[in-house]
């Protein structure tokens, strides 16, 4: 009993973890088809420039510090990135896969080059040591604290969408981009700062890993092919399904491991998105008009 | 490659067994990948070895020229860039090797080959080649002597923790029929994916099973996360002990020895050993490759490596693989950093194993000497039985 219910929150905790990585590609594939194969490698920089600010800033609330800097830090990578690869390529969906690839290895290799090929440590401040006991399991401070940020982010981003100017922006592109256009929306620059966005978000991600683990060259490889089963399992482009979806691979993954080990549990957890995807092929949250729903 | 191999002919023929001519030696490790942190500084002492040899005159009155070659991490080509040693540069010997895989890979090359493999980490035994030498840790060097250590400490239900690969699958089935044997309890037995970073469930598993130690065969990445997590959840050292096989001086460095400080490892080398021959080793590798470097057991193995085989040709009296490795497991014991070392008729090392306990600055205090010097067994009688090593 204890051990299930030490599950249950450990599969929201991985379910946090996978929905901070997923957003952002939902986020881009929803808006503008794009699917950033080095998005995986924006948790990475999120997670070094943690890493980096720890470094310089002193104090116990140093890590407060480092998630505005991740955020932005990895933004403004990822506006790069759009500026200078996926907007050139937007006509052509398969150079986009093949391009943010390619971008995937150089930033792994740069980080190698420049970090080195073994792991920089970000140390748990103090506040976030120990937990709290609630009904004879122990809740790690660190995982109450991932979900914290992960429920903030969700909170921002709803808020986002549906209260503010370019929240308004956004939807009108998603819906129709040629008609968004035709009424004097920039849709490039909508585009822009959606990935931008989303990319932010993975910064935060990258932090958030760095808590549980070092930070190495290829940190988010690990969390990236969850991250793909997230998205394709909610509902491609949906925020509620991809919500959803992350809740439940993370507790399908976590009750899995009650009886068989990590390594199996990750084979279960793929067998049950491939089985899903064929009974639900359009996922989750059905779409049809693929907005972004809030 | 037709031409390559031609070239190789060429070289071969056109070179006479003349004294001055140097002996080609490969030194194979990655030197790039996810290896690389572990396998640049056995290279780097390799290489020191080769240089202190050639100081005082060579092999055989012949200096010896290292080839040095980068296996990347991956298994393939490590297969492939010891064909090419052996086939285009003519080695006599090639040093090099550290994971599993990368060995199983060049295996069959040697044996084709009628080559010789000098390979310095430990390893899960189940192989007995002809055509390598394994001078690392058998599982009875270092993992048994750790469930002996621990059953004497009184360590009764052990937990174990491991990535999932063919070294702590290994381990942890001798491990599981020793257990059994000694009427102790295995609380549980889990595996992570290589690299795997969450361990929520394990430590879930591990609080549940309430056992009174940790044996862990968990490699790279992972270990951080492990120890970070088991932190975040209470449960450190002083608590709950760990064994760990696979952090060395280097891994506790790199990890931060206040993370990993007060668990234990068991290794046939610790750079704290106060040997005199250990002393002046440290020295002269800290004064050529920075005073920072951290020292281990596969280094010093890989280490002596090269002096092993330095003495097994001045006894043979030829490069001659055939010969060499005949002549390596009949010799003598021959000074080391890690005291004397001699070769078994198995082509393993016959070799010290030590109990240390990471101390806050990253070294490991010698808390317990076993037993003397333990003959390799590469096959656990309990968990192999009926299997033996044949040397030919």
């Amino acid at each position: 009993m204890e051990l299930l219910l030490g599950q249950v929150f450990n599969g929201f905790s991985v379910a946090s973890l996978y929905l901070l990585a997923a957003l952002g590609l939902a986020l881009s594939f929803g808006l503008m088809r794009v699917i950033n194969m080095a998005h995986g490698e924006m948790l990475m920089i999120g997670g070094y420039l943690a890493y980096l600010t720890l470094q310089v800033v002193p104090g116990p609330w140093r890590l407060v510090a480092a998630l505005p800097v991740a955020f932005v830090g990895a933004a403004l990578f990822g506006a790069l990135i759009h500026v200078v690869l996926i907007r050139r390529l937007s006509a052509r969906p398969l150079d986009t896969l093949l391009a943010t690839w390619g971008l995937s290895l150089i930033l792994q290799q740069g980080a190698r080059s420049l970090f080195g090929a073994i792991g920089v440590e970000v140390t748990a401040p103090a506040w976030l040591d120990g937990g709290i006991s609630v009904l004879g399991i122990e809740l790690p401070a660190v995982r109450l604290f991932i979900i914290g940020v992960a429920i903030a982010v969700l909170a921002g981003l709803a808020l986002l969408l549906s209260r503010t100017r370019i929240g308004l922006l956004v939807r009108a592109v998603n819906q129709d981009r040629m008609m968004a256009a035709a009424t004097g929306i920039d849709a490039g620059r909508v585009d822009l700062v959606v990935f931008a966005l989303g990319t932010g978000i993975a910064g935060l991600a990258g932090v958030m890993l760095a808590l549980l683990g070092p930070v190495t060259p290829t940190v988010g490889q690990s969390y990236i092919v969850p991250a793909f089963l997230v998205v394709v399992m909610g509902g491609l482009g949906s925020i509620r399904g991809t919500v959803a979806a992350a809740v439940i691979l993370g507790l399908v993954g976590s009750l899995a491991q009650i009886s068989v080990d990590a390594s199996v549990a990750q084979v279960l957890m793929l067998v049950f998105v491939i089985l899903f995807i064929q009974i639900r092929p359009e996922g989750v949250v059905a779409n049809k008009s693929r907005a972004l729903d809030v | 490659m037709i031409y390559r191999f031609l070239l190789g002919c060429a070289v071969l023929a056109s070179v006479p067994a003349h004294a001055a001519t140097p002996v080609k030696v490969g030194v194979l490790q990655s030197l790039t990948g996810t290896m690389a942190i572990s396998e640049v500084t056995v290279k780097n002492a390799e290489l020191m070895a080769i240089d202190e040899i050639n100081a005082k005159g060579g092999v055989m009155g012949r200096p010896i020229l290292a080839i040095v070659e980068d296996g990347g991490s991956d298994p393939a080509t490590f297969a492939q860039k010891a064909g090419k040693l052996i086939q285009s540069n003519g080695v006599a010997t090639v040093f090099g090797g550290w994971t599993s895989a990368s060995r199983k890979a060049m295996l069959p090359v040697f044996q084709r080959a009628k080559g010789l493999l000098w390979y310095p980490v430990q390893f899960e035994g189940n192989e007995c080649s002809p055509n390598i030498m394994y001078t690392g840790a058998q599982p009875n060097q270092q993992i048994l002597p750790a469930l002996r250590w621990a059953t004497a400490e009184g360590y009764k239900n052990y937990f174990l923790i491991g990535s999932d690969y063919v070294f702590p699958r290994t381990a942890n089935l001798i491990l599981k029929k020793r257990i059994g044997q000694a009427k102790l309890g295995v609380a549980g037995e889990e595996y992570v994916p290589l690299g795997g970073t969450d361990f929520s469930a394990v430590i879930a598993k591990v609080r549940a099973a309430k056992p009174d130690i940790i044996f862990s065969t968990l490699n790279g990445d992972s270990n951080v996360a492990f120890f970070k997590q088991m932190a975040a959840a209470g449960m450190t050292s002083a608590k709950l002990p760990v064994m760990s096989f696979s952090i060395a001086e280097q891994e506790a460095q790199a990890m931060g020895p206040a993370l990993v400080n007060g668990s234990y490892a068991v290794w046939n080398y610790f750079q704290s050993l106060p040997t005199a021959e250990n002393k002046a080793f440290v020295a002269a590798y800290k004064k050529k490759y920075g005073a920072r470097a951290a020292i281990t057991d596969p280094m010093v193995h890989g280490y002596a490596n090269v002096y092993l085989w330095k003495a097994a040709v001045e006894k043979a009296g030829s490069f001659e693989p055939e010969k060499v490795r005949k002549a390596a497991v009949s010799m003598a014991a021959i000074p080391s950093p890690m005291g004397p070392i001699k070769m078994a008729p198995n082509q393993s090392l016959v070799q010290r194993a030590y109990v240390g306990k990471l101390q806050p600055d990253g070294q490991f205090k010698v808390v317990s000497q076993l037993a003397g010097m333990i003959a390799p067994l590469p096959y656990d009688a309990l968990a192999f039985p009926g299997k033996s090593c044949k040397p030919i």
